[in-house]
C-alpha cells in the first residue's frame, strides 16, 4: 500500500455530470505527482476530492493507511496552494502563516519558531509584517507556499498555482517549487494545464482527459512512449505532427510516402505521429515540406510549412541552419521515431 | 493654478449644502443660550446669549413629567441604552443570519432570504398592536428588554451583509478549512474583520434608527423611568401658567442640542474606522 491511494474514485455532480470516472492511482511518499490535462478534464476535481473540498461520489481515498473519505478537510492534515493563493487579506504575512498553527493549538513560541523557519526558507522574512495587498505576485506565491510548509502536512496540493504569474516569474517559481519540494521532501500533487510545467516538475505524470487518466508514468516515459493520440498531442512542444494514412501488412501508406516493415500487426486506418524534433533533412527524404514560416529561437529553429495535401507540419532543426520562407525541404524520420495510432480509438498500435 | 468656472460652481453648491445643514443647528444652539422671554418676544437668535450654563444645567437636572421623577439626563441614558442595544443586536443578528444564508447551502436558503426581505414591508408601525400584545404578555413592558427586543431584526442589514459575503471568494473559505478553521472561527476570524467597514456603517445607521424611535417607546412605557429623549422632547419643559401650558423655548432648544450629541458622537468615533476601511482596498 502506498502513501496516498485512490481506488475507483468517481465524481458525479448533482446535475448528473460525471467529472471523474473510476480513477485509481497511488502516490508514494515523497513523490511529486503532476496531474496534467486540458481545462475541464477533471484534474482539479480529483485534487479537490483529495483535499476534502469535494465529496467523493464513489470509491475510496486512503492517506497514510487511513481511509479519509469522510474526514473533514481540517483534519486531513493536508495543505493546499490555490490558483489565486487565497491569502487572508486582513492578516499580515506572519499571521497568514501562523493561522493554521494557532488553530491546532500549538503554543506561541513554537509557532514563532516555525513561521520564522519557513519564512527564511522562502526568503520572505522581511515581509512578515506586510499585508498581502502590499506584496508582488511572486511574493504572494511564496507566502501561499509558506502557509503550506509551515504546518508540515502529510501532503501538499497545488492547484495551478503558477497560472497567475508572468512568464519569467513562472519559470523561476517552477524551479523554486521543485527545489523546495526536494528539500522538504513532502509528497505533493500538482495540477496544471501547462505541459512544460508538468514535464519539468513531475516525478510521475498523470495525463487526464475527460475524467479518465490516459497515461500514468514518468514524464520522459510519456514523452518517449505515449500510449494514445491524446497524450501524444498533449505532451511535447511544439505539438507532435499527425498525418493520416493506412496500415496494411506491415506497410504504412500516407499521402506521398510509404514506410515499410512497420512493427505492427494492425490493419486499417491509422494516424501517424512524428515529433518535430525527430526529423532531419536528407536528399531523398520521405516527407516534402514547403516552408511557410521560420521561428528562430536561437538554439533551434521551428520551421512551419505544408505537406503536399496542404496539411500543416512542423520541423525543429538546429539554429545554425538557414532556412527561408519558400524553401522546399526533404525530411527523414530519425531512427524509426514515429508513433502509430488507431484512427478510430486513438490507441497506440506500434 | 487656474480656477475653472466648473470648480467654482461646484464649490458654491457644496457651500450652500453645508449652510443648509449647519444654519438650523446654529440657530438652535444660539437660541438655547438666551432666555425664553427674549426668544418669545424677539424671535430666534443668531448670536450667543448669556444664559448658556443656566439653561443647560436646568435641562439636565430638572425633574420633569407628571411624576416629577425623570430628568433629561436619565432620558439620555435610556435612549443611549436602547439605541446601543438595538444597533448591536441588529448588526450581530444580521451578520450571522447572512452568514447562514450564504455559506450553508440548503435548498430553502433563497426562499428564506426573500421571506426576510419581505419583512421590510411590515415595519414596526404596521404590526404595533400584535407586537405590543406579545411584549406585554411576556411581561416586558417598562423594561429595556421590551424596548429593544422587537426592533432587533433587520432585513436591510441582512441584505447588505449577504451581498458582501457573496463577494468573498470561495477559496478563502476552503483555505481556512484546510487551516483547521471551523464555521465559528471562519465567521469570527474572516468575515467579521473583512466586513469591519460594513459593520461600522450598519452600526451608525442602526444606532440613529434606534435613537430616533418614537412610537414604540411611547406605547410601551408607562413608567417615566423608561422615557426616551425623543418622547421627552414633546412632554417635558411645559410650564403651566394659569391653566395654560406655555413652552419653555430656550430650554427646549438646549434639549435639542443635547439630544444630538450621542448620535453625532457615534458617527464621529466610527467614521475613523469607516474611512480606514474605504482607503485600504483589500480583498
Amino acid at each position: 500500500m502506498s502513501f496516498l491511494d485512490l481506488k475507483n474514485v468517481t465524481k458525479i455532480y448533482p446535475n448528473g455530470t460525471k467529472a471523474v470516472h473510476e480513477t485509481s492511482l497511488s502516490v508514494e511518499e515523497g513523490e511529486f505527482m503532476v496531474f496534467v490535462g486540458p481545462s475541464g478534464c477533471g484534474k482539479s476535481t480529483l485534487l479537490r476530492m483529495v483535499a476534502g473540498l469535494e465529496d467523493i461520489t464513489e470509491g475510496e481515498i486512503t492517506l497514510d493507511g487511513n481511509l479519509i473519505n469522510e474526514v473533514d478537510p481540517s483534519e486531513r492534515d493536508i495543505a493546499m496552494v490555490f490558483q489565486n493563493y487565497a491569502l487572508y487579506p486582513h492578516m499580515n504575512v506572519y499571521n497568514n502563516l501562523a493561522y493554521g498553527l494557532k488553530n491546532r493549538g500549538i503554543d506561541k513560541k513554537d509557532i514563532e519558531q516555525k513561521v520564522n523557519e519557513a519564512a527564511k526558507l522562502l526568503q520572505i522574512s522581511e515581509y512578515l509584517e506586510r499585508k498581502p495587498s502590499m506584496l508582488s505576485g511572486g511574493q504572494r506565491q511564496r507566502v501561499a507556499m509558506g502557509r503550506a510548509i509551515v504546518r508540515n502536512p502529510k501532503i501538499f496540493l497545488f492547484d495551478e498555482p503558477l497560472s497567475n504569474l508572468d512568464a519569467k516569474l513562472r519559470i523561476q517559481m517552477r524551479l523554486e517549487i521543485k527545489k523546495l519540494q526536494q528539500k522538504v521532501g513532502v509528497t505533493s500533487i500538482f495540477v496544471t494545464h501547462d505541459q512544460t510545467e508538468a514535464m519539468t516538475l513531475a516525478d510521475k505524470l498523470a495525463v487526464i482527459n475527460n475524467g479518465v487518466i490516459e497515461q500514468l508514468a514518468t514524464p520522459i516515459e510519456i514523452y518517449n512512449n505515449p500510449k494514445s493520440l491524446f497524450v501524444a498531442g498533449f505532451i511535447g512542444s511544439p505539438q507532435m505532427n499527425f498525418i493520416e494514412g493506412e496500415l496494411k501488412n506491415n506497410t504504412l501508406s500516407a499521402e506521398g510516402f510509404e514506410i515499410k516493415n512497420v512493427k505492427s500487426d494492425f490493419n486499417g486506418d491509422i494516424t501517424l505521429g512524428i515529433r518535430p524534433e525527430h526529423l532531419s533533412q536528407s536528399d531523398n527524404g520521405l516527407i516534402n515540406l514547403n516552408v511557410d514560416l521560420v521561428e528562430q529561437l536561437g538554439s533551434d529553429n521551428l520551421v512551419y510549412g505544408q505537406l503536399k495535401d496542404k496539411k500543416d507540419f512542423c520541423y525543429r532543426c538546429p539554429g545554425n541552419l538557414t532556412i527561408k520562407k519558400g524553401d522546399k525541404l526533404s525530411l527523414n524520420i530519425d531512427n524509426e521515431n514515429y508513433f502509430i495510432f488507431d484512427k478510430s480509438s486513438g490507441k497506440r498500435v506500434n | 493654478m487656474k480656477i475653472k468656472p466648473l470648480q467654482i460652481s461646484a464649490h458654491i453648491i457644496l457651500l450652500l449644502g453645508v449652510l443648509l445643514m449647519v444654519v438650523p443647528i446654529w440657530i438652535s444652539f444660539a437660541s438655547s443660550t438666551h432666555d425664553t422671554v427674549t426668544i418669545l418676544t424677539e424671535g430666534m437668535k443668531f448670536n450667543i446669549g448669556e444664559h448658556f450654563s443656566r439653561n443647560y444645567n436646568e435641562v439636565l437636572n430638572e425633574k420633569g413629567g407628571w411624576s416629577e421623577e425623570v430628568t433629561a439626563a436619565k432620558m439620555f441614558i435610556n435612549s443611549f441604552i436602547m439605541a446601543l442595544g438595538i444597533a448591536t443586536l441588529k448588526v450581530t443578528i444580521s451578520a450571522m443570519s447572512a452568514y447562514a444564508l450564504v455559506y450553508y447551502r440548503f435548498k430553502l436558503a433563497v426562499p428564506i432570504f426573500w421571506l426576510i426581505f419581505i419583512t421590510l414591508l411590515v415595519p414596526l408601525e404596521v404590526r404595533i398592536f400584535p407586537t405590543y400584545k406579545i411584549v406585554s404578555d411576556l411581561g416586558l413592558t417598562n423594561s429595556y428588554t421590551g424596548l429593544i427586543l422587537p426592533l432587533v431584526a433587520s432585513a436591510t442589514a441582512t441584505f447588505f451583509f449577504r451581498q458582501f459575503y457573496r463577494t468573498i471568494p470561495d477559496e478563502l473559505l476552503e483555505s481556512a478549512k484546510l487551516d483547521g478553521a471551523n464555521s465559528w472561527r471562519f465567521f469570527l476570524d474572516f468575515l467579521v474583520p473583512l466586513s469591519k467597514t460594513m459593520i461600522a456603517a450598519m452600526f451608525i445607521f442602526m444606532f440613529v434608527y434606534g435613537y430616533s424611535q418614537y412610537l414604540w417607546p411611547l406605547i410601551m412605557t408607562t413608567s417615566e423611568k423608561y422615557w426616551t429623549v425623543v418622547m421627552g422632547m414633546k412632554i417635558i419643559f411645559t410650564e403651566s401658567y394659569e391653566g395654560v401650558a406655555l413652552p419653555r423655548t430656550a430650554e427646549r432648544f438646549a434639549y435639542i442640542i443635547l439630544s444630538m450629541i450621542p448620535p453625532v458622537l457615534v458617527v464621529v468615533i466610527l467614521q475613523k474606522w469607516f474611512i480606514k476601511g474605504l482607503i485600504q482596498t483589500e480583498k
